[in-house]
């Protein structure tokens, strides 16, 4: 009865999906991906605001203006006030989250490369490698990971360069467990024996057919690990031992305006706001990504 | 003949110290292959088949050890050679063929690189040339469209295509010598059957040997020129394919043959072999296969009997060989 019963052009015959929509598909799930989806805006916007932080002000963040202290919200033309030097804070907070957002990057970037390396030759080799490595690890992870890090910085003395090696030091161990563990097992795998039996070096295994295969939790946990690096940098710098006055940093802003907490406490309250934000970001985003690649792998 | 011997494996011990005991999976293991020679290597599962060929190129288990013998290619031993040495010819020289084609090709690389880092590693060659190479390979194994699907990950090809990857990465570097871990077990008959007749075909051309490791003896019939069996670490015969196939001397193989259906002589029925491998921890006195063979007489539980060599190039581990002759006489 219906147009399309009376249609008399027969239905085309259902051509087989080529090979390559399945990959495309896989490809395509990463934006369906709520959490991930949310994390990555977040931190789209947070990076935008710091790096185009002359876009979004006009203010120098480091001009001190000693007429103008400890404005308030929108005094002046200033959008967030300004602090008991009469800088703006809102310009602080852009800036400093610039440095911020470097030096954790940096701060996961080394560990993540120490650990991978000492990690896949503990596990691959194995004997007295693998036992020296894991012993050195039994030691650093026996410390709470933050009286660690404050007490290496105190002895490197305040700076980045402190905060570089003291994290790296400490945080390169649980990279090295994570690539351990999955190299042992992924060397059982046939085509590692492929591998070897192909004559190729045993730094060439491990670097463009054991890493390829493994990297990927390493990538997830380097994620969550960023949120606790930045929390580590803001204390060490509300501490002092961290980023050093007068460079803007999330840290030392809380602790210059907790003297001011009850007439001001926009001074202290909204870059621990800005560290929540961009905490919660990358949570996100490392949520998402393990969501993902759990699903996505095989 | 034997000045010509390409690769000559003798008395190869291999053991594995296991919890519980020492276990001896191979148990003094002789073989030899001439240079363009294509010998199988037959048994049931845990015979120690596999473990052979992966001794030869020093793939063991970490666990095992080889305790005596020697795996001599080219005037060299290969069981005394450095990691480095041996990488030399890994690959280059011999090279080896695995059971799974899905699990033995990195599943995050592309068909392609794969194929071509033997030829970068081994052969020196640039990455524009290991490329032209990899296409060429691929086109020689029958992979349609290589400039498309050089960039293709393993888990988007099928079985008998991951299988001609891993033998177009087998002969990436013109090895002189294959080895070939059941290479078509995990496939269905017809490409079975493509992929051996493939194999057959680019050794022949290009004079390689190959070592051929199975269970199946319809392929063995169909690859190799001589074959070897194996039980319980031991080989217990060896000869030309239609020699041991017509005429087998070891009452294994006899049976071996039986147990399998033969497209000659349909309607035959099969005979099972009776019981089950014998333990590799505390293996049978005597002849290893007295306990299930049908023509065991009390001296084979005693005596433990080497493979003799007989006239004709054959060889055979059984102390009562003629009662195989009898018994393929009775048969037909």
């Amino acid at each position: 009865m219906s147009a399309v019963s009376a249609d008399p052009a027969p239905a085309p015959a259902p051509v087989p999906p080529p090979a390559v929509t399945r990959v495309r598909a896989r490809r395509a799930r990463w934006y369906r991906q709520p959490t991930l989806m949310t994390g990555l805006v977040l931190l789209a916007v947070i990076v935008f605001m710091c790096y185009g932080a002359s876009l979004l002000t006009s203010f120098n963040p480091d001009t001190q203006n000693l007429e103008q202290p400890l404005l308030g919200l929108g005094q002046a033309g200033h959008l967030l006030g300004t602090d008991q030097e009469g800088r703006d804070t809102w310009a602080r907070l852009l800036y400093g989250g610039q440095v911020d957002l470097r030096v954790a990057f940096i701060a996961v970037i080394l560990p993540f490369i120490l650990g991978t390396i000492l990690g896949s030759l503990a596990g691959y080799f194995g004997g007295w490698a693998d036992t020296v490595i894991m012993r050195i690890i039994d030691i650093v992870v026996a410390f709470p990971f933050f009286v660690l890090v404050i007490a290496l910085v105190f002895v490197l003395g305040t700076g980045e360069k402190s905060i570089y090696i003291a994290i790296t030091a400490i945080g390169w161990v649980s990279y090295a467990r994570i690539t351990r563990g999955e190299i042992t097992v992924a060397k059982r795998q046939e085509y590692v024996l492929a591998a070897q039996s192909g004559g190729l070096s045993s730094l060439r295994i491990i670097g463009r057919h054991l890493l390829p295969n493994v990297v990927t939790q390493s990538i997830v946990y380097a994620m969550s690990d960023i949120v606790q690096d930045i929390i580590a940098i803001v204390t060490l710098s509300y501490l002092g031992l961290g980023i050093q006055p007068p460079t803007p940093d999330w840290g030392t802003m809380i602790s210059a305006g907790q003297n001011f907490l009850t007439t001001q406490w926009q001074l202290t309250t909204i870059p621990g706001i800005a560290v929540v934000i961009t905490g919660l970001a990358l949570s996100l985003i490392g949520d998402g990504l393990a969501d993902l690649l759990r699903t996505g792998g095989s | 003949m034997s000045g010509s011997l390409q690769l000559e494996v003798s008395d190869l011990r291999v053991q594995i110290a296991g919890h519980q005991g020492v276990v001896r999976p191979i148990d003094g293991v002789s073989l030899e292959i001439a240079p363009g020679e294509a010998v199988g290597l037959v048994g049931e599962s845990g015979s120690g088949k596999s473990m052979t060929l992966k001794s030869i190129l020093g793939l063991l288990p970490p666990d095992a050890k080889v305790t005596s013998g020697s795996v001599v290619f080219d005037g060299t031993d290969l069981t005394r050679l450095s990691h480095s040495r041996l990488n030399k010819i890994r690959g280059r020289r011999i090279a080896m063929i695995f059971q799974e084609p899905m699990s033995a090709l990195n599943p995050v690389m592309r068909v392609g690189n794969q194929i071509a880092e033997g030829p970068r590693v081994h052969l020196g060659m640039s990455r524009a040339q290991s490329v032209e190479r990899a296409m060429d390979l691929m086109r020689r194994v029958g992979i349609p469209e290589p400039e498309r699907r050089f960039r293709a990950f393993p888990h988007e090809f099928s079985g008998g295509m991951r299988q001609r990857v891993m033998i177009a990465m087998a002969l990436s570097c013109d090895p002189e010598l294959i080895l070939c871990d059941e290479p078509t077990t995990a496939l269905d008959v017809t490409i079975q059957d493509q992929i051996l007749r493939l194999l057959a075909q680019l050794c022949h051309e290009s004079g390689t040997s190959l070592m051929f490791v199975t269970h199946d003896l319809p392929v063995v019939a169909q690859v190799c020129h001589k074959v070897a069996v194996m039980y319980a670490g031991r080989i217990v015969e060896r000869g030309t394919v239609s020699e041991v196939f017509s005429q087998p001397l070891h009452p294994y193989t006899l049976d071996l043959l039986r147990s399998a259906p033969d497209i000659d002589h349909p309607g035959q029925s099969l005979v099972p072999i009776p019981g089950s491998p014998p333990s590799l921890t505390n293996p049978p006195s005597g002849c290893r296969f007295h306990p299930r063979c049908q023509f065991a007489e009390d001296d084979c539980k005693v005596s433990d009997p080497p493979l003799r060599l007989l006239e004709g190039g054959r060889a055979t581990a059984c102390l009562h060989y003629e009662r195989c002759l009898d018994q393929i006489g009775a048969d037909s």
